[in-house]
C-alpha cells in the first residue's frame, strides 16, 4: 500500500494523523478516500494542494498513477515569481 | 494528444540521453528573436498601445494607512468637463465569503481582490484605490481626482509584523480567525495562518548536538523594483465584449481575474500582452486592469491607465517583511543534528504572504534528521505583497543560512565542506517531506570549492562569503501550436509572455525536435484567443513547461508530416520515419523514394490534406527543482558603512541550459536584485504609515555601477521528466544572494548583522557600537 504523508496543516483535519497506508491509484481517488475518512477535510482542499509521488510534484493532476509502493506527500499548492 | 503521438512523445523522453549527445540548437547561444525590436525602440510596452478616442484614466489613492469610508462623492468630478466616467467600489459587485478558486498557479480569494483592486468598507493601506476616472487627457483626469470628496474616519495602523501580532493591535480585518491552529480561537487577530512542516525530534536532535546557535532575524520590505510600471489599455463595446493591451506575467491569468470581478464571461474577453519590461512576481496580479475595463465600460471608449512610480511603489505588490527566529545544533565533527525555525511574514492588507513556502524552503538544502519550520501569515496596512522571485525563499534561507555560517566558523569548518556534509542529494528526505529525486546540491558545492574564485587570496579588509539556496520549480496547464507556413517555414505561437527568453528557448526546442533550421521557426506570443489555457510566466515554468508543450506540437507536426509522405508514397506510415527534417522512407521502402523535405509537404499540404498544424496542450508535471551556490567577495568602507561587492560568482543547476546566454543573465540578474535587496533596498514608513521612499531615487536598487561582472557557472543534472532535461532557472539565483552576501560582511568585520538592509548607517552603527 501506498505510504500517504499529510504536510503543512492537513493534520488537522485528520484528527491528528500525519502518516497513513493507502491503496490509491491515483491523486483523484486519494483525496476522495481521505474525504471519505476524514469528512472535515474540505472538499476544496485539492486546489490548495500540491502532492509528490516518489518525488515528483505534481499539482492540479487529478489521474497521476499512484504505485502500491509509492511515497506520497501532500503540501500546500506551490506557486512561483 | 493522440495515443501514437504520445507513445512517441514519451519515448523521446525516455530517449534523452541519446538525443543529448546529438543536439544542434539546444545548448547554443542562438540570436535572441526579441533583440532587434529592443534594440530598436519597436518593442511595444505596456504604455505604447494607443486606440483612436482613447481616455486617460487616473486612480485616486487613500492617503491613510487605515481608514473607513463613511461616503464618497463623485458629483463635483463627474461635472468637471472633459470627464467621461468615474468608478468607485459600487462599480465591482462583491465577491461572497469563500469565492476561492485556483486561478493559474495560485488560489485566488476574490473577496479579498475586488477589495485591493479599489476599497469597500475601509482603506486599507496609503496608496488603497478608492476611486477612478476616464477624462479626455491626463490633466483633467488629474483635476477630477482633486474634485472627488471622500470622508474617512482615520483608525490606528499597524505595519510591523511582530508589533501586528501583538494582542490588542488595530486589527486589518475585524473577523479574521487564524488558521492552522487548534483549539481555534475565540478572538479575531492579524494572524491569518500558522503552518508547520518538519520531522524527526527536534528535542532529541538538539540534545546531540555539540553546538547550537540561535538567532534572530528582521527583514524589511522590498520592492520586485521592475523598471516599466503597470500600464494598460481597455476596451469595451457596447455589445458586451471587451479587449485589454497590457504588461503582465500572464495574460490568461488576466482575463479570468477581470472576467470575475467583473462579472462577465470570460470568452468576451480578449487580453494581448505587451512586452514586459520586467515582473519578478509583481505582474502575476492585477490592479488597472479591471479599473480600466470598468471605466472603459461605463464611457463606451478606450481607457488608458499608466501607474507612475510613486503609484508602483504604494500601491502594487511588495515582498514581505519578516521576523524570523533560526535555532540549528550540529556535532563538533559538522553533522547537523537539528534544524528550527519560526517565521514571521508580513502579508499586507490581505492574506497570503509567501511563507508557507520560506517554510518549506529555509532547510530545504540540507538532509536532516530532525527539522521543523513554523510560519505565520500576518495582515498589515501594507498593500498585499504579492510574488517575488522564489516568494518567501529568499527570506527563509538568508536566516537559516547565516546561521549556517556561525556554526561552521564555530567548529572551525570550511563554510562549503560544513554544507557539502550535510548536502540534501538524491534519495534525501527534503525538509517538507518529499524525498529528492535527481538534484545538484552537491555538485554545486562541489564547483564552488574548486572554483578558482573561492581559491583566490582576499585582498586586506575584503570579506568572502557563501550560501546555498533553493526553489521548487513548477509546471502547469500550457498551450503551443506549430503552424506550418506553405514555404517550409513555421509559426511557433505561446501563450506565455516571454520575459527571460523564452521565445528564444521555445523556438530552439522547436528546431530541435523538428529538425529543422531555428532561423525558419518564427516564435509569436498569442493573444487569449489564439490558443488554449495558459498559465502565467512564473515559477520558473516556462521552458520547462513551455518546453514539454513545444516538444509535444513538434512530434504532433512529425507524425502529420510523415502520414503526408506515406500517403503520398502510397507506404504505410510506420515505413516512414523523420530524420534530420526530412521524411524518410524505411524498411522495404528504402529505395523507392528519396527523402521528402519539410518545403516538398509544406507546397502540397493543399493537395495531400490541407493545413499542418501541430497542437499540444498539457498541464505539464514534474518540475525539477533547482539549487545554487553563491559566493561572494566585498569590501567594506568602514568610514562611511557602504559594502561593494567585489566579486560574485553564481554556480547553479540548470538541468539543462536551452539557451546558455539567457540562462547565464537570469544567473545574473537574481544576484543583482539580491545585492540591492541585502545592501540597501527598504520600505521606510512615516509614524502614519506613509511610505517616505516611493521612488528610485531615495529607494535605491542597485545599478550598474554596484555591481561587477557576475561569474556564471551553469551545473547540468538533467530533469529526468522533460525531453531536455529542464529545469527552472529564473527564481533560484536570488535564493542565497541575502545570506552570501550577509556572510561576506560579516567574515570582512567579525560582525554578524541579523538585519537586511545592510545600508551604509546601519554597517556604519555597528561598526562604531563594535568599538
Amino acid at each position: 500500500m501506498a505510504r500517504i504523508v499529510l504536510s503543512g496543516n492537513l493534520r488537522l483535519y485528520t484528527e491528528g494523523v500525519a502518516e497513513l497506508e493507502l491503496e490509491s491509484g491515483s491523486i483523484r481517488s486519494l483525496i476522495r478516500e481521505l474525504r471519505r475518512r476524514y469528512p472535515d477535510i474540505p472538499e476544496d482542499i485539492e486546489d490548495e494542494l500540491a502532492v509528490s509521488i516518489d518525488g515528483v510534484l505534481h499539482q492540479d493532476d487529478w489521474f497521476a498513477k499512484i504505485g502500491p509502493d509509492s511515497e506520497v506527500h501532500l503540501l500546500p499548492r506551490i506557486s512561483g515569481g | 494528444m493522440a495515443a501514437a503521438v504520445e507513445k512517441i512523445f514519451n519515448d523521446t523522453i525516455t530517449d534523452r540521453e541519446t538525443r543529448d549527445k546529438t543536439l544542434k540548437w539546444v545548448g547554443t547561444r542562438a540570436p535572441r528573436p526579441d533583440g532587434v525590436d529592443k534594440v530598436t525602440g519597436r518593442a511595444k510596452f505596456g504604455a505604447d498601445t494607443y486606440l483612436p478616442n482613447m481616455l486617460y484614466g487616473k486612480v485616486l489613492r487613500s492617503p491613510h494607512a487605515h481608514a473607513r469610508i463613511r461616503s464618497i462623492d463623485l458629483s463635483k468630478a463627474l461635472a468637471l468637463p472633459g470627464v467621461k466616467a468615474a468608478v468607485t467600489r459600487d462599480d465591482f459587485p462583491d465577491q461572497p465569503e469563500g469565492a476561492v478558486q485556483p486561478a493559474g498557479e495560485m488560489v485566488i480569494n476574490y473577496r479579498d481582490m475586488t477589495r485591493n483592486i479599489m476599497a469597500r468598507e475601509k482603506a486599507l493601506y496609503e496608496g488603497h484605490a478608492v476611486a477612478a476616472v476616464a477624462a479626455v487627457n491626463e490633466r483633467v483626469a488629474g483635476q477630477a481626482l482633486s474634485l472627488i470628496e471622500i470622508d474617512y474616519e482615520v483608525l490606528p495602523h499597524v505595519i510591523d509584523v511582530e508589533e501586528a501580532m501583538k494582542p490588542g493591535a488595530p486589527l486589518v480585518r475585524e473577523d479574521l480567525i487564524t488558521e492552522g491552529v487548534e483549539p481555534v480561537p475565540e478572538a479575531p487577530s492579524n494572524i491569518a495562518k500558522r503552518v508547520e512542516f518538519g520531522h524527526g525530534d527536534l528535542d532529541a536532535g538538539f540534545a546531540q548536538a555539540d553546538v547550537t546557535i540561535e538567532r534572530s532575524f528582521k527583514t524589511q520590505p522590498v520592492h520586485q523594483g521592475y523598471i516599466e510600471p503597470h500600464a494598460c489599455l481597455a476596451s469595451f463595446s457596447e455589445d458586451g465584449q471587451a479587449e485589454l493591451w497590457c504588461s503582465t506575467q500572464g495574460h490568461y491569468v488576466a482575463r479570468g481575474h477581470c472576467a470575475r470581478l467583473l462579472q462577465m464571461d470570460v470568452s468576451k474577453l480578449r487580453v494581448t500582452c505587451s512586452e514586459i519590461g520586467g515582473g519578478f512576481g509583481g505582474k502575476t496580479v492585477v490592479y488597472l486592469e479591471p479599473v480600466a475595463l470598468a471605466l472603459s465600460r461605463k464611457a463606451c471608449k478606450p481607457v488608458k491607465m499608466v501607474m507612475t512610480r510613486e503609484e508602483v511603489f504604494r500601491a502594487s505588490g511588495p515582498t514581505s517583511g519578516t521576523s524570523m527566529d533560526v535555532r540549528i545544533g550540529a556535532t563538533k565533527e559538522g553533522r547537523i543534528t537539528a534544524g528550527e525555525a519560526i517565521l514571521k511574514f508580513q502579508a499586507g492588507a490581505f492574506a497570503g504572504s509567501p511563507v508557507p513556502a520560506a517554510a518549506m524552503c529555509a532547510f530545504a538544502p540540507y538532509d536532516l534528521e530532525n527539522v521543523r519550520t513554523i510560519g505565520f501569515d500576518v495582515l498589515c496596512n501594507r498593500p498585499k505583497v504579492a510574488a517575488y522571485r522564489a516568494p518567501g525563499a529568499p527570506l527563509g534561507e538568508y536566516a537559516v543560512e547565516s546561521v549556517i555560517d556561525e556554526l561552521a566558523k564555530n567548529l572551525n569548518l570550511d563554510p562549503l565542506e560544513f554544507r557539502l556534509q550535510n548536502a540534501a542529494k538524491e534519495g534525501s528526505d527534503s525538509s517538507y517531506g518529499p524525498k529528492f529525486g535527481p538534484i545538484g546540491c552537491v555538485e554545486t558545492l562541489e564547483v564552488a570549492q574548486n572554483h578558482d574564485h573561492y581559491l583566490s587570496s582576499l585582498k586586506p579588509g575584503q570579506g568572502r562569503g557563501v550560501a546555498s539556496g533553493y526553489w521548487f520549480n513548477i509546471g502547469g496547464q500550457t498551450s503551443a501550436t506549430l503552424n506550418l507556413c506553405e514555404d517550409g517555414s513555421v509559426a511557433l505561437v505561446v501563450g506565455t509572455p516571454d520575459i527571460g527568453g523564452t521565445r528564444a528557448s521555445l523556438a530552439m526546442m522547436a528546431a530541435e525536435s523538428l529538425g529543422i533550421e531555428l532561423d525558419k521557426v518564427r516564435p509569436l506570443i498569442g493573444d487569449t484567443s489564439a490558443l488554449g489555457y495558459n498559465m502565467l510566466t512564473g515559477g520558473s515554468r516556462v521552458t520547462f513547461a513551455g518546453g514539454i508543450a513545444v516538444h509535444g506540437a513538434a512530434t504532433d507536426m512529425i507524425y502529420q508530416l510523415r502520414e503526408r509522405a506515406a500517403a503520398t508514397w502510397d507506404i504505410p506510415v510506420d515505413d516512414v520515419e523523420w530524420h534530420g527534417g526530412q521524411a524518410v522512407a524505411v524498411n522495404g521502402y528504402k529505395e523507392q523514394e528519396g527523402p521528402m523535405g519539410l518545403l516538398d509537404i509544406a507546397k502540397d499540404m493543399a493537395k495531400s490534406g490541407g493545413p499542418i498544424v501541430g497542437r499540444c496542450s498539457t498541464n505539464a508535471q514534474g518540475a525539477g527543482p533547482s539549487f545554487g551556490c553563491h559566493i561572494v567577495d566585498v569590501d567594506v568602507d568602514k568610514e562611511t558603512g557602504k559594502v561593494s561587492i567585489a566579486r560574485y560568482t553564481v554556480i547553479q543547476d540548470a538541468g539543462k541550459a536551452v539557451h546558455p546566454g539567457y540562462v547565464e543573465g537570469q544567473y545574473q540578474g537574481g544576484a543583482v536584485q539580491g545585492i540591492g535587496w541585502a545592501l540597501n533596498e527598504e520600505y521606510i514608513y512615516d509614524e502614519n504609515g506613509k511610505v517616505e521612499n516611493a521612488g528610485f531615487l531615495d529607494y535605491r536598487v542597485p545599478v550598474c555601477s554596484d555591481v561587477p561582472m557576475i561569474d556564471t557557472v551553469i551545473i547540468e543534472v538533467p530533469n529526468p521528466t522533460h525531453p531536455y532535461g529542464v529545469r527552472g532557472v529564473g527564481e533560484t539565483p536570488l535564493v542565497p544572494a541575502l545570506a552570501a552576501i550577509s556572510n561576506a560582511v560579516e567574515n570582512a568585520l567579525d560582525i554578524r548583522f541579523t538585519e537586511l538592509p545592510m545600508s551604509p548607517p546601519r554597517v556604519l552603527a555597528a561598526i562604531e557600537s563594535a568599538g
